[in-house]
């Protein structure tokens, strides 16, 4: 009898300690970060490191100014959400409110096979259509450039931003569109002005979603943005934060103050990562609490 | 009048010419990968290893590796989520607890892998090398989040009658949850392994600096300490690094055949399960 | 005869909601006794305190005590699997596990330990030929038990619970969710029973009360109005409220 109760405490138990383990690994992670990323800001100096415009982490004289990829970044991610956003809006409305079940079920197939083909192939396409099309087009010398990541970033965003807009597209209560109709509005007007405001919550969760991704996002872009540390300019080639990180990860030796540098890009993009989140778990809760 | 024609005229082309777009993207990415990819693949580049010597491509190395990185993270990752989501849903009194522990995952699933890389790096390469375990102990970290998801929704479609009626005839409570819960969330736990597969063999930031780049062919338990590249590194190296693109293409177009299976298993996964439950 | 369960005043809380109220009862063994009432009264949550089945709900919290032959089933050192053992369980809706005919069945002996395959198939017939289902699946063991009719279902749970050879079963509306036909089965079957078990059953059909039962407790915004006799309490109520209800005047 004593020993069936211990036998369940211990199963428990060993559960309690699963389900933290989610938990563990985040404070990890935490805490490692910021162990590895604060010695360079420290030698370097936060406002020189965050505000510095020049990278040279090799030359004589190294200087380790992030500006441009922190700049290159957010201008990248915005650029991305610019075209993103509304491409993929647009086809949400239509699949959530217009399309029959036919399309609709077609089209999310579609939309989930996109979320899962890797970045690499993403980068892959993009080095050989994109960055000679950017070359010929626009006649720089190098394709390679911001604005061919960007354009890789909108499409890689496009899943995200599809699918958690129909599905706060879909909870919209049929009874608002119903007052809508009834008053005389067309079905186009009232899924605008009608259904959209009503998911704003959901659809707002799901842009910065797709700022989340394309911020994260590293492979892709190593492969289609030049990966030169310039300030941020349309046609050419950057380096982001993500690809800084990789970039010079594998000739910088352990312990240098240029691996330590890349460790405080890395924090820096982290902390980038926790407040997106933050916002993120806002819009969805107020999207949940409605 | 006239002005509330237009604004419906252009919202409708708006959601037409977006959708199409959409689609067309779809297609294009597809047809173009699988066109320049399937004539590259050939049974020698699927059965050799590179060599210099011969002046030859083979990518049997990278297709191994990827298979043992995939049955390693599986091994660790499914009791961790599984268990994590037995003890959300079956356990956890304290709604405060639940709430951190869902935070957590949110946290872990919003990390973008090229941090998971390098913590990986930190972690697991720096103690015991760069190594196909290193890259799949990464892996389990990253693929947490979604075995516990789908694990806990599909926790969630359990019957409370069965676990009240194994609780009726006197059975503790693991033995309910070991003969009537878990069975029961088998379809969430198939959908998380497939997803995970998925997110494993697309991903490469997180295995650059944990599992490296070598193409050895090794068998399983040698191959998991050895440090190894998999298809979609092996990609990405072939691509950036050394301008084969036949070779990179081949692989592409494997991945997206894959990309395509795991899809259609899910889809057949949940069509499978609902057509069980609804007897 | 003697008395196989007893309640003391018994009081139960769901958060800051008292849902029984001093319950005091002693229900005598080898019997049927219904607990009959308007829905809330607390007659279902009465049945769920007798095998503890409440302490599934976290926000629950008891006072009183229960005996259960003569030993406090809230004490803390009793084993309450040993205790739903013994005082089994079937639920209103037929839940049967996604599990064979057979399985389900066994499944609480193997819960308890046997293991033995001849001893679980002899316990397996047993139970089913004693909730009078066997004819209808012994070609069928081996198939799913979510296959059979919802009243086949029912008897299933009643062999399943039967199978651990419990002293006492609790029915709570077994035959809320079945055909009239299907229902006088079970009402047969629930009849028989009583020769080996207690029987305590909730519903809220009188006459199915009237025909089962040798004693009937009568609830009330989770206050015990009055226990007895069924016949008597049904034909000469002593309390007014009784009186209102079993004549259909409210509920």
């Amino acid at each position: 009898m004593k020993k069936n109760k211990i036998f369940e405490d211990i199963v428990h138990g060993i559960f309690l300690i699963l389900g933290l383990i989610t938990v563990g690994c985040v404070v990890l992670i935490t805490i490692y970060l910021i162990i590895s990323g604060l010695p360079a800001i420290k030698e370097i100096g936060l406002i020189n490191f965050l505000f510095g415009k020049q990278w040279a982490s090799t030359a004589a004289e190294p200087k380790f100014g992030i500006l441009p990829f922190i700049l290159t970044s957010i201008y990248g991610t915005s650029g991305a959400i610019v075209i993103g956003v509304p491409i993929g809006f647009f086809t949400a409305v239509y699949l959530s409110k217009v399309a029959n079940k036919k399309v609709r079920n077609i089209m999310e197939t579609s939309v989930n096979l996109l979320a899962g083909i890797p970045s690499v192939v993403y980068g892959l396409v993009g080095m050989l259509i994109l960055v000679p099309a950017i070359r010929k087009i626009f006649k720089v010398p190098d394709g390679a450039s911001l604005l061919a990541a960007i354009i890789v970033l909108a499409i890689m965003i496009l899943p995200n931003i599809i699918k958690v807009s129909i599905t706060s597209l879909d909870a919209v209560p049929k009874e608002y569109e119903d007052a809508s109709y009834a008053l005389g509005a067309s079905s186009t007007e009232t899924f605008f002005r009608v259904s959209v405001p009503a998911a704003k919550s959901g659809i707002a969760a799901a842009v910065v979603l797709g700022v989340g991704r394309a911020i994260g996002e590293a492979m892709a872009v190593m492969m289609v943005a030049g990966n030169v540390a310039n300030m941020p300019s349309l046609f050419q080639s950057v380096r982001f934060l993500t690809t800084a990180v990789s970039s010079e990860m594998a000739y910088s030796s352990p312990g240098s103050l240029q691996r330590n540098a890349l460790f405080s890009i890395a924090l820096v993009l982290y902390i980038f990562i926790m407040l997106i989140n933050a916002t993120l778990n806002f819009f969805l809760k107020r999207d949940k609490e409605k | 009048m006239n002005k509330r024609k237009i604004y419906i005229g252009i919202m409708k082309g708006a959601m037409y010419f977006c959708t199409s777009l959409t689609a067309l993207l779809v297609l294009f990415l597809f047809g173009y990968v699988l066109i320049k990819g399937i004539p590259n693949i050939t049974w020698e580049l699927l059965s050799t290893k590179p060599s210099y010597l011969a002046g030859r491509i083979g990518i049997l190395p990278d297709i191994l590796n990827t298979i043992y990185i995939v049955i390693a993270t599986l091994i660790v990752v499914l009791p961790l989520g599984v268990g994590a989501a037995v003890y959300l849903n079956e356990y956890a009194l304290n709604k405060k607890v639940v709430e951190l522990i869902e935070y957590a995952a949110e946290t872990l699933s919003g990390i973008p892998s090229i941090i998971y890389g390098l913590v990986g790096m930190l972690l697991f390469s720096n103690n015991f090398g760069t190594s196909i375990l290193a890259g799949a102990l990464t892996l389990v970290i990253m693929n947490l989040p979604t075995v516990m998801r789908t694990t806990q929704e599909s926790l969630k479609t359990v019957p409370q009658s069965y676990r009240e009626g194994a609780f009726g005839l006197g059975a503790g409570k693991w033995r309910v949850i070991r003969t009537v819960v878990l069975p029961g969330c088998l379809d969430g736990v198939i959908t998380g392994c497939i997803l995970s597969i998925g997110r494993i063999i697309g991903e490469s930031a997180a295995l650059l600096f944990t599992a490296g780049f070598a193409h050895a062919i090794n068998d399983f338990f040698t191959g998991l300490t050895s440090p190894g590249a998999t298809l979609t590194v092996a990609l990405y190296v072939y691509a950036k690094e050394e301008g084969e693109f036949a070779v990179a293409f081949a692989i592409a177009a494997i991945l997206m055949i894959l990309t395509l299976l795991i899809n259609l298993s899910t889809t057949m996964v949940g069509k499978y399960f609902a057509k069980r439950r609804n007897i | 005869m003697s008395n196989i369960i007893t309640s003391k005043d018994l009081c139960l809380w769901y958060g800051d909601n008292q849902a029984l109220k001093n319950i005091t009862v002693d229900i005598p063994e080898k019997s049927i006794t219904a607990l009959i009432g308007p829905s809330g009264c607390g007659k279902s949550t009465f049945l769920k305190t007798l095998n503890r089945m409440n302490d599934l709900i976290p926000i629950v919290r008891i006072e009183g005590e229960v005996c259960y032959e003569n030993k406090n089933i809230y004490d803390k050192d009793i084993d309450i699997n040993e205790l739903r053992r013994e005082v089994g369980m079937v639920f209103q809706k037929p839940n049967p596990f996604p599990m064979s005919i057979y399985d389900n069945v066994a499944y609480g002996p193997r819960t308890h330990g046997i293991t033995n395959k001849a001893k679980l198939d002899e316990i397996v017939e047993k139970a089913l030929r004693d909730a009078a289902i066997w004819d209808e699946v012994k070609d069928r063991l081996r198939k799913s038990a979510l296959g059979l009719s919802g009243g086949q279902q029912q008897r299933l749970c009643i062999a399943r619970a039967l199978a651990v050879e419990p002293k006492v079963v609790l029915m709570d509306e077994p035959t809320s969710a079945l055909d009239p036909i299907s229902t006088s089965r079970i009402e047969d079957l629930i009849m028989q029973l009583k020769e080996k078990y207690t029987i305590i059953i909730v519903t809220h059909n009188m006459q199915q009360a009237v025909r089962i039962s040798d004693y009937t407790a009568f609830f009330l915004l989770g206050d015990l109005i009055e226990f007895g006799e069924t016949d008597k309490m049904f034909s000469n109520p002593k309390d007014k409220r009784t009186e209102d209800y079993i004549t259909g005047r409210f509920g």
